[in-house]
């Protein structure tokens, strides 16, 4: 069990971001390989490739050119070849609308983009962790929602 | 419209298992659950057969004896939350030792070892995931629900609710029924 990796994909139009997100799970216990995409287009094109490694979490920023987090949301959701990835929004906003329409919307999780890189550790590893529950113990991933 | 069913899953479980065992022909006993003996050792070829069986259901032979132990700890700790009311009036810790005759120092330290979470985790984990399946689909009041897994009030299920997932067991339920409203419409 402890050999196996969490595979992992982030779209982020920031570039700092994306570095942070990489380092924190660089620094974490748990075996990852993440893989980072700048914007909406360039994640879809990887994941609607039909030899596409399909990640176990996915992380949205909401707020990308070309095409947004929710736009990504929607498409995901409606193919059923990804049912069994868990999506993370991973955003700066956390307006009450925001949050609840992205989990309305298939959405399991919720992070704010935490304001300093031990919090985004922290963060990350509880993401994993309880990710990691629902998929070693056959939990109903439709009843998956978690905010942080 | 929506139906929902309810599965056993040990029956389920047992059945394939049981299915897979009378076909491949060897003399067995299924000593508890997820545990089964042979009389005679299996060749290698049998049990290849029985693994390849066994994996179109998602079912694996596990290999190493901590991994076995865990299991059994995680079905124990299922087990006790699913318990009816009053059944079971130890604590979790004294439940577990007794139930697996090891200390509880033992389980714990082996459970974070080979789970990265602790069993006090786990279990808030599974009761939490228990109270959004009884939201969903009964009609019991959270209070109800409180009382069922033995949190000492509405409060105290309310707050480790929130704690675990983020969100209130309120708007739990209204981001399930309107996800459920969106999908009526898209279908």
């Amino acid at each position: 069990m402890n050999t196996d990796y969490i595979h992992i994909i982030l779209a982020d139009d920031d570039e700092d971001d994306r570095l942070f997100f990489t380092d924190a799970f660089d620094e974490l216990k748990i075996n990852t390989k993440v893989q980072t995409y700048n914007d909406g287009v360039e994640l879809m094109d990887y994941l609607n490739a039909p030899d596409s490694v399909l990640p176990q979490v996915l992380f949205l920023d909401l707020n990308m050119p070309r095409k947004s987090g929710m736009e990504c949301l929607e498409e995901i959701k409606a193919d059923t070849r990804f049912k069994d990835i868990a999506i993370a929004i991973y955003s700066t906003s956390a307006s009450e609308e925001d949050i609840e329409n992205t989990f309305v919307q298939g959405a399991n999780i919720y992070i704010k983009k935490p304001s300093d890189f031990k919090k985004l550790k922290k963060a990350l590893s509880q993401v994993v962790t309880i990710n990691w529950q629902y998929h070693t113990n056959g939990l109903n991933k439709d009843n998956f929602l978690l905010r942080l | 419209m929506n139906i929902f069913v309810k599965f056993d899953f040990n029956a389920v479980c047992e059945q394939i298992l049981r299915e897979k065992l009378e076909q491949l022909g060897v003399p067995y006993s299924i000593v508890g659950f997820g545990e089964v003996s042979f009389s005679k050792k299996l060749s290698d070829e049998k049990r290849n057969e029985f693994e390849v069986a066994l994996a179109a259901y998602g079912i694996e032979i596990v290999e190493d004896q901590k991994s076995i132990l865990v299991q059994k700890i995680k079905d124990a700790i299922i087990e006790m939350i699913s318990a009816d009311e009053g059944e079971i009036n130890v604590k979790s810790s004294v439940y577990l030792a007794d139930k697996l005759e090891h200390s509880y120092g033992y389980l714990s330290n082996l459970f974070s070892e080979v789970t990265y979470t602790s069993i006090e985790n786990f279990i808030i984990i599974q009761k939490i995931e228990y109270a959004k399946r009884l939201i969903i689909k009964s009609d019991m009041t959270l209070t109800e629900i409180a009382f069922k897994l033995s949190y000492s009030s509405v409060a105290h299920l309310s707050t480790q609710f929130k704690n675990t997932t983020g969100i209130t067991p309120s708007a739990f339920q209204r981001i399930i029924e309107k996800r459920r409203a969106l999908s009526d419409l898209n279908n």
